[in-house]
């Protein structure tokens, strides 16, 4: 393919939709399809058909809408006097579709009963860069992806840039990575451009872990091509030819659109030899995570593609120096990819313009927990979580109180009350002691238990541990220990101490970034939540409810009978 | 090779760049305890007991994987340092069922050493005691995980040293063991030479040779120097 | 640390010229009680400076009340243990954790792999008897099984410890001269487990 063919085809695909009589997208994300949305869209096409509209109807199925506590959705578009229409369907139904095909599709009027409103805060307030295409394209086909301008960056870096225009543009625009830790992408492109090896490689970290998340993998089963086209430009940036997408095991689905996606870009020259007729090579590869969390980081994650164990290494030196097979090597975050294609087409300048001074764009999060809204949105930086929690995520359901907002999953802490009108941006999570991370937010009422909160993350981390470095293989199971007799009443305020030491001791000298933030959850709700651990111990009530008191305390010498048996002396 | 100057705790001290800081802070009789690392073998910085201060860095580096630069400010025995090798040793002695009195190498431990250096007296934690197995299906070996402490020298030096690659890690978190080819009774593997190199790194009593009792056993560590010194020189082509 | 000479607390101020020191025998095998007797003839130079009021050397039922020190062996492995244990905390100034098992658990913890002390009991009086298996359930005759053997500062404080299996008598000599020189006795550099 070539450039001009590029642009004929996205001509082609974008009028096909505008003359469409309407444009039907089924939510085909996991969520929704969980909910059956994959049999909705069989049985819209076929009422489709049976209506005699196959020809005028354009149905899709579509990456993660959002809104998905209230799936199966179905999203209707319409393009009229050169502007789209747009109508939500939600919780879709069999007997549903009947009707919106009667008197929507064939007779223009829509079913308002069933409608979603568009105006509802849930949509107003997002800012869709990354999930831009939600709705709009089937990420099964690249010809959608290249309707939507897809590829039109990459075309425009290899036809008019120079690999370090590229690196400038990404700097420029302020991003920083979505993963959870912030640092400049820019910053890190340009370090593995400048980095000497003979051969360079781009990784796409798509280990997506952390309890309640699931951003990465919406935007990788959503829009796949997205996430080539970023690595092919990160790869023309810093002189990589190879780039490896790890993506954890659990993904079935998002495992087949990249497969499915690399094929089609591979067949149309928009990766492999000669990309776009340019001089510029790159080939993406799959690499299947087992199930470790630990492979999320990136040494680990390097460890766990070479065909290694899956554990850290200290660093320096650093990946971007040393990576895979000791050369250097470029690691991003989906979302960071995600967002390289906008920044490349419309500027860095134009992406600096959204969101705060130091943390710019938009980030995605996923809802989930005590939350009317549980799904995932899109919002630009710097929007304070009252906003996200109450306006967006539509409040905490059954009129209970808010408690406190997890972010950064494991590796992050709790938000109480007094800091909701916190902007979400890097530094401010960091000053109230969690952190951005890669996007999970869980809400919690005041049905929710902070020691047993706590007891859950460290549960996680505990198990999750690759069993390399001591404080983390062992200080885990023993903070973990300690909660559990916390949470069961049986602790002493000594103990609450010697965890305290303990959480000191995996953040400092833990190996690597699992370790050393496995105490930030038990550290932050300790930090705002303190008379409730002192309530476990001193009281020995959970004001929440939540914890069993008294349970038999296994590990320490509680004096149980020894069972009577039948044949006694 | 050109020489560094760098300040170990208010003193100067100069170092050829090619050496680890620990290389340095050893012949400079600065001890640290160690347990992972072992001269002869690739450190790995996994047991976290070399850690040390460097001035202008907010983290605390594992002086066995850490090059020296020139100016480097190193502080070895601040406060809290002593505090971090103190838990993590008693991390250890309460993860797996370490009970020197009965242990074959009893007196001659690492382990058992580095808690005397810490002055460990009692273990703050709780034991974990986790009901562990013991492979005596070897000839002349027994592998005994009551007493590992996962440093994987064995591992290291079966790979690097003898070329076998006999041992590696299985599971993970506290559940992770040194394992025989692929699990297997380390008596069936087919892979394993019998050299013993293995038995003779392990720092505890986890590995030993049979018909040893308690405190009778007595490990041999020099030897992986002079192998890797007669490798690197070639000393074996005449 | 305190003296334990005792000379400030109001009372018998001629009794109390002597430390009381007591003994205490939990779950262990009575090693470190043969290694205080193998002190030999300094028992000798001991003997007048302190009185040995309570342990398995002395013929006593009752834990004394005022007990300056009181040196425990063995780990905490039934009930009985237990309600010795913390009966001597009440009645002593101070409590040395005296030799492996009662600073580790030791041999004595072994057992903790297993389960449950029923699994223990079971092991021992049931899977292992060659005539008439059966766990004796008469009560009065075995005290209980804790579940978990446990390392005396996991049940009461502890004010020092001395580990070794057992602690060699210059040790224990050492500890108590310290002690009774109203010193703090510094252990760093003698330690020795097993």
């Amino acid at each position: 393919m070539t450039g001009e063919e590029l642009l004929a085809a996205a001509e082609k695909e974008q009028a096909a939709r505008r003359q469409a009589k309407y444009c039907v997208a089924v939510c085909a994300a996991a969520g929704c399809h969980s909910l059956g949305s994959t049999s909705i869209r069989e049985i819209f096409q076929k009422a489709v058909n049976e209506a005699g509209l196959g020809e005028q109807i354009l149905l899709y199925g579509t990456g993660c809408l959002g809104l998905c506590h209230a799936g199966p959705l179905v999203e209707i578009q319409r393009y009229r006097e050169d502007s789209w229409e747009r109508w939500l369907y939600h919780h879709v139904n069999e007997g549903m579709v009947a009707e919106i095909v009667r008197h929507h599709l064939g007779g223009d009027q829509p079913l308002a009963q069933f409608l979603y409103p568009l105006d509802d805060p849930f949509f107003r307030s997002q800012y869709k860069i990354v999930l831009e295409n939600a709705g709009r394209i089937n990420p099964e086909r690249l010809e959608d992806y290249i309707g939507a301008d897809g590829y039109s960056a990459l075309w425009k870096a290899v036809s008019e840039m120079t690999p370090m225009d590229v690196v400038r543009e990404v700097t420029q625009s302020g991003l920083r990575g979505r993963g959870g830790g912030g640092y400049p992408t820019g910053l890190k492109w340009s370090t593995v451009a400048k980095s000497k090896g003979s051969r360079k490689f781009v990784v796409c970290n798509a280990d997506e872990g952390d309890p309640g998340a699931f951003m990465d993998r919406s935007i990788l089963e959503g829009d796949p091509h997205r996430i080539l086209e970023g690595m092919a430009l990160a790869a023309y940036a810093i002189g990589a030819e190879q780039g490896y997408i790890y993506v954890r095991g659990e993904y079935p689905m998002a495992i087949s659109r990249l497969k499915t996606a690399i094929r089609q870009a591979e067949k149309v020259q928009l990766l492999g030899n000669r990309i776009l007729e340019s001089a510029f090579n790159f080939r993406v590869d799959l690499r299947i995570g087992a199930g470790a969390f630990v492979c999320g980081e990136e040494t680990a994650l390097i460890g766990s593609i070479e065909g290694n164990r899956g554990t850290p290494r200290p660093r320096p030196p650093f990946p971007a120096e040393k990576g895979l097979w000791d050369m250097p090597t470029l690691i991003n975050n989906v979302e960071t990819f995600a967002n390289v294609p906008a920044i490349v087409r419309n500027g860095g300048q134009w992406f600096s313009r959204i969101g705060t001074e130091k943390s710019k764009g938009t980030k995605v999060f996923a809802l989930a927990g005590k939350i009317v809204h549980t799904g995932l949105i899109e919002v630009p930086m710097g929007i304070s979580l009252r906003q996200v929690i109450f306006d967006i995520g539509g409040g905490i359901p059954d009129g209970k109180q808010f408690k406190a907002a997890q972010t950064g999953g494991p590796s992050g802490g709790c938000i109480p009350l007094p800091h909701l009108d916190l902007p979400i941006d890097y530094e401010s999570l960091i000053k109230v002691g969690s952190m951005m991370g890669s996007g999970g937010l869980i809400v919690m009422d005041e049905t929710s238990c902070m020691v047993d909160v706590a007891r859950f993350f460290m549960q996680f981390c505990m198990d999750e541990s690759c069993g390399k470095c001591v404080p983390c293989r062992a200080g885990t199971a023993q903070i973990y220990r300690i909660l559990e007799k916390i949470s069961s009443g049986t602790a002493s305020l000594h103990d609450l101490e010697l965890m305290e030491e303990l959480c000191d001791l995996l953040k400092h000298t833990s190996l690597c970034g699992l370790g050393q933030t496995a105490p930030n959850p038990v550290v932050s709700t300790l930090r705002y939540f303190r008379e409730e651990y002192l309530a476990h111990i001193e009281q020995k009530t959970c004001p929440a409810g939540v914890c069993r008191m008294g349970a038999p305390d296994a590990a320490c010498g509680s004096a149980e009978p020894v069972q009577e048996k039948e044949n006694c002396l | 090779m050109s020489v560094k100057t760098l300040m170990i705790n208010g003193q100067m001290v100069s170092a050829s760049e090619d050496q680890t800081l620990l290389d340095v802070l050893r012949e400079n009789g600065i001890e640290l305890p160690t347990l992972c690392h072992l001269d002869g073998l690739t450190p790995i910085g996994a047991c976290r007991l070399c850690l040390v201060e460097l001035a202008g860095s907010n983290k605390l580096h594992p002086a066995c994987m850490t090059r020296i630069t020139e100016g480097m400010e190193v502080t070895t025995h601040s406060e809290r340092l002593v505090k971090y090798r103190r838990m993590i040793l008693e991390l250890l002695f309460a993860e797996r069922n370490h009970f020197c009195s009965i242990c074959v190498i009893n007196g001659q431990c690492d382990l058992q050493q580095m808690g005397y250096d810490v002055g460990m007296d009692h273990v703050r934690f709780e034991y974990q005691c986790p009901a562990v197995e013991v492979d005596a299906s070897h000839e002349r070996f027994i592998m005994d995980h009551n007493r590992c402490v996962l440093c994987t020298r064995c591992v290291r030096v079966c790979h690097e040293m003898e070329g076998a690659h006999t041992r590696d890690v299985m599971g993970r978190g506290g559940s992770s063991r040194i394992i025989t080819d692929l699990n297997q009774l380390w008596g069936k593997s087919g892979s394993c030479t019998g050299c013993g190199k293995c038995v003779q790194v392990c720092p505890t009593g986890a590995l030993f040779e049979k018909g040893r009792s308690a405190a009778e056993v007595v490990k041999q560590r020099d030897f992986l120097v002079y192998i890797k010194t007669a490798r690197e020189k070639h000393l074996w082509i005449q | 640390m305190d003296s334990i000479m005792g000379t400030e607390t109001p009372g018998n101020a001629n009794h109390r010229a002597r430390p009381r020191i007591a003994t205490l025998w939990l779950g262990g095998c009575a090693g470190c009680h043969m290694s205080f007797l193998d002190m030999d003839e300094r028992l000798m130079d001991l003997a007048p400076r302190i009185s040995l009021v309570y342990g398995p050397l002395v013929d006593r039922k009752e834990f004394p009340d005022q007990v300056d020190v009181v040196l425990v062996e063995g780990a905490v492995a039934n009930e009985d243990n237990l309600h010795h244990l913390q009966e001597a905390r009440k009645k002593s100034r101070l409590l040395v954790a005296f030799g492996d098992c009662a600073v580790t658990g030791n041999v004595t913890s072994m057992r903790n792999t297993q389960s449950s002390a029923g699994v223990v009991m079971d092991r021992s009086f049931v899977e292992n008897a060659s005539l008439h298996p059966g766990v004796p359930r008469s009560g009065g005759i075995l005290p209980r099984l804790l579940d978990r053997v446990i390392p005396v500062h996991q049940a009461v404080p502890v004010d020092l410890f001395l580990p070794g299996c057992p602690p060699s008598a210059d040790l224990i000599f050492y500890l108590i001269s310290e002690l009774l020189e109203g010193r703090s006795p510094d252990l760093s550099d003698k330690l020795k487990y097993g």
